[in-house]
């Protein structure tokens, strides 16, 4: 069988899939403080209602969505607000945050079953939108938003994104195994409210066992739902390349998928609307993989939003003495961290504890050109590059800075080492400063 | 204490100064070749060459304040000087030809990848056109065992000859002028090829220490191919538009007409091979899009043809990878990726003037 995919660039790195994909998603035990910061999504950040002081319950509103690209914040545990303070999230931008004392007691209020078939597609859609549901494969932008199908536009394909390109992450590939039918069930609800012709999870090849799992289960619940197998390929996983393989349809440049009549969604995000729509229950926890080669025991862990880093570690039984940088994410797109108690976001699908992968080799650009031959968006990596080094931003732009997302195929190609990634996000920012 | 790096935080295994030692473990094959055939005079200039190539960079990294023999290009460079001049070359030819590759051509231009043109390369042509008489007097390999010095290769005595005007194909061109082993006249009887097209294939003809086994420079550009360092692009396209330049217009000049060039002989010999796999393929002074390498391998290959051929020169390959290199840029500038979903912009109305 032809595998689908995408036609230009990518890499193929070493998956290391192996660490944590036969370890069952396991329930970290409620820490004693959550950091849960303002700043979970992309866009506006919430507001905080609470004060210090004030008691929280579980699931309640802690932050109002603040504007149209924004989401709610909801509490992750019963408890106590001691503090409102500025946090560091993991992408380095600073927020408020609501620090929350855990009572040692929690409350489930989430077991009565609601029928989402009975309800209107607009209904379900502000039911998406209180729960605070955001993309969850990184980005975290608001589910909503992106469900929201302007008038006059129509939807071709709705894809799930189970593809998890990323190496070492496995949180998805989980969800898939063991929580088949509520995945599936959220497909179905996302696709009750954009109405799309076609509904396909994408699902990369080195996962054949969830593919299996999911069609069988597609077969027994007589969904109209396809799966489609990709060609393991890194970044199989990124919106536009994964509209490529399923539709053979470019995005274009400056564009929304919905240009094409696409909507992405991502596989975890799809699990979070069916808990939210079936049992009324916000996003205030997810899966995250605690994987790399220096955690003693790499585990799939349910962990409550605002889990510091420093707990999700300690349950995965500490570091190996050769760790040498934490990073919060996959390995080809995360922030490395410097401080372990980082809290959690809803975008956080993993936390690896490296050992010295990459040497501190350097050495000027040679010209190989296998940046260009590896961009999967066509750019020529190593123009903007030196456009940047010399501060020539508007140069760069022209380019075609703006299509750049940060992949990382070019850096992880080049035989110099060239901190290309870290260039272009600089680029990114001065040149949006000067507009 | 943690590092903090920016994504991402893995790498592939390629790395500059490690795909610098794969192309001289890809090269030596055919430098120990030029070493059993033409003798230990042959290793003592390709040691010359690469000793004078690292002086070279060692010295003038103290005055840039740079070390960067450790990136082993410099050896590649001195390598590639080496495995391009005639064995019997005075020593001091490769110390001149080191010595302008890496300061003149690379050095001046700010070292390594920012040179415009292949300093293995101009380093020979710069010594080629300063002692034309000594870079082309060959002697023969081991194999006819007779010491002939200023024995001619394949190519400058079919030029030689038609400049005298004869006229034919190579084995009545050739024969009498060059020897042939007893070996590739079996062969060229059984598959009706030139012998000397067998000898070239196998290293059994005078030529320069590195250029002469286009077999072993094959296994070697397979092997670079392979572990992803070049790609398939340039000499592929390169050997083939060459080759099939020379079979239509290659048998004009030898009085064969068009459509009559032979294929083999010119394949094999000189320094095409060497230059297809190794020279042309240079990271820094080729373009770095997948077309403008095709554009390249064109240019390298029509050159190459139009040198050789109706030029006064036996040899074309080194002066068509220069000249292609020089290009370069121009490519660059020009020739670029579609980017994924390009949108053409619409072209702006002229404004009309009141």
């Amino acid at each position: 069988m032809k595998l689908a995919t995408f036609r230009r660039g990518g890499v193929h790195p070493d998956d290391r899939k192996e660490l944590s994909k036969d370890k069952k998603i396991e329930s970290l035990p409620f820490p004693e403080e959550l950091v849960v910061s303002m700043s979970e999504h992309l866009g506006a950040p919430a507001t905080p209602t609470k004060k210090k002081g004030d008691a929280v319950t579980r699931g309640e509103v802690i932050g109002t969505a603040n504007g149209y690209i924004s989401a709610p914040v909801h509490s992750p545990a019963d408890g106590v607000v001691t503090d409102i303070r500025k946090v560091r999230v993991q992408s380095g931008a600073v927020s408020d945050a609501v620090v929350i004392k855990c009572n040692p007691e929690q409350s489930n209020p989430w077991t009565e079953k609601h029928d989402w078939r009975k309800e209107s597609p607009e209904a379900l859609l502000s039911i998406v939108k209180d729960m605070g549901i955001v993309g969850m494969g990184g980005a975290a932008f608001p589910t909503s938003v992106k469900l929201t199908v302007p008038m006059g536009k129509e939807v071709d394909t709705l894809i799930v994104n189970g593809v998890e390109c990323e190496p070492y992450l496995t949180a998805d590939y989980r969800l898939m195994l063991e929580k088949t039918s509520e995945v599936l069930e959220g497909a179905m609800i996302a696709a009750a409210i954009v109405r799309p012709k076609r509904i396909v999870i994408g699902i990369e090849a080195n996962k054949p066992d969830a593919a299996t799992l999911m069609e069988n289960t597609i077969r027994e619940k007589n969904y109209q739902v396809e799966v489609v197998l990709l060609k393991t390929k890194y970044p199989q996983g990124d919106e536009k390349q994964l509209i490529k393989a399923v539709m053979n349809a470019e995005v274009p440049s400056g564009k929304l998928p919905l240009d094409v009549g696409a909507v992405v969604c991502n596989l975890g995000s799809c699990y979070a609307i069916y808990e939210a729509v079936v049992y009324r229950k916000p996003l205030i926890e997810r899966v995250i993989t605690v994987s790399g080669e220096s955690i003693n025991n790499p585990k799939n862990i349910l962990a409550p939003i605002g889990t510091k880093f420093s707990s999700l570690i300690d349950f995965c039984g500490g570091e190996k003495d050769d760790a040498v940088s934490t990073v919060a994410g996959g390995p080809m797109m995360g922030f490395a961290i410097y401080d372990e108690d980082t809290p959690m976001v809803k975008g956080s699908g993993g936390l690896l504890v490296l050992p010295k992968l990459i040497d501190d080799f350097s050495a000027p650009c040679v010209l190989c050109g296998k940046c260009v031959q590896h961009c999967p968006m066509g750019l020529q990596p190593n123009k903007m590059f030196r456009n940047i080094k010399y501060g020539n931003y508007q140069a760069a732009m022209d380019l075609g800075l703006m299509d750049c997302k940060e992949c990382g195929c070019c850096a992880y190609t080049c035989p110099s080492h060239l901190p290309l990634v870290q260039g272009f996000k600089l680029g990114k920012k001065m040149g949006r400063k000067k507009k | 204490m943690k590092t903090v790096r920016t994504s991402p935080h893995i790498h592939g295994a390629l790395r500059t100064d490690k795909a610098m030692l794969f192309v001289i473990l890809a090269l030596l094959p055919s430098a120990l070749w030029g070493v059993w055939a033409f003798g230990l005079r042959a290793l003592v200039v390709l040691l010359v060459s690469i000793a004078s190539a690292l002086l070279a960079e060692y010295l003038l990294g103290l005055v840039s304040k740079e070390f960067t023999l450790r990136d082993w290009s410099a050896t590649v460079t001195g390598l590639l000087v080496g495995m391009n001049m005639p064995p019997e070359v005075p020593l001091y030819i490769p110390v001149i030809a080191s010595v302008f590759a890496i300061a003149v051509v690379k050095w001046t231009f700010g070292g390594l990848g920012c040179n415009w043109m292949n300093p293995a390369l101009a380093g020979r042509v710069f010594v080629f056109f300063s002692f034309t008489s000594e870079m082309s007097s060959f002697s023969l390999p081991r194999v006819f065992a007779i010491d002939a010095l200023s024995s001619a290769t394949p190519l400058s005595a079919m030029k030689t000859a038609v400049t005298a005007g004869a006229a034919g194909r190579s084995t009545e061109l050739l024969s009498g002028t060059i020897p042939v082993t007893d070996f590739a006249l079996s062969i060229s009887d059984k598959l009706g090829i030139s012998p000397y097209a067998v000898d070239a294939f196998f290293g059994n003809v005078g030529g320069c220490i590195g250029e002469v086994s286009a077999l072993l420079l094959l296994i070697g550009g397979i092997f670079l191919i392979a572990t992803k360092i070049i790609t398939w692009r340039i000499p592929v396209v390169y050997l083939a538009s060459f080759a099939v330049l020379s079979w239509i217009f290659g048998g004009i000049p030898y009085g064969q007409g068009a459509f009559h060039g032979e294929i083999l002989l010119p394949l094999f010999s000189g320094g095409l091979m060497l230059g297809a796999f190794f020279m042309a393929t240079d990271w820094v002074t080729t373009p770095t899009t997948p077309k403008g390498e095709i554009i390249f391998a064109v240019g390298c290959g029509f050159f190459t043809f139009l040198i050789r051929y109706f030029g006064s020169l036996p040899e074309g390959v080194s002066l068509a990878i220069i000249m292609m290199n020089i290009i370069t840029p121009t490519i660059d500038r020009f020739v670029r990726v579609k980017p994924f979903g390009y949108v053409k912009k619409p072209k702006k109305e002229k404004e009309v003037k009141a």
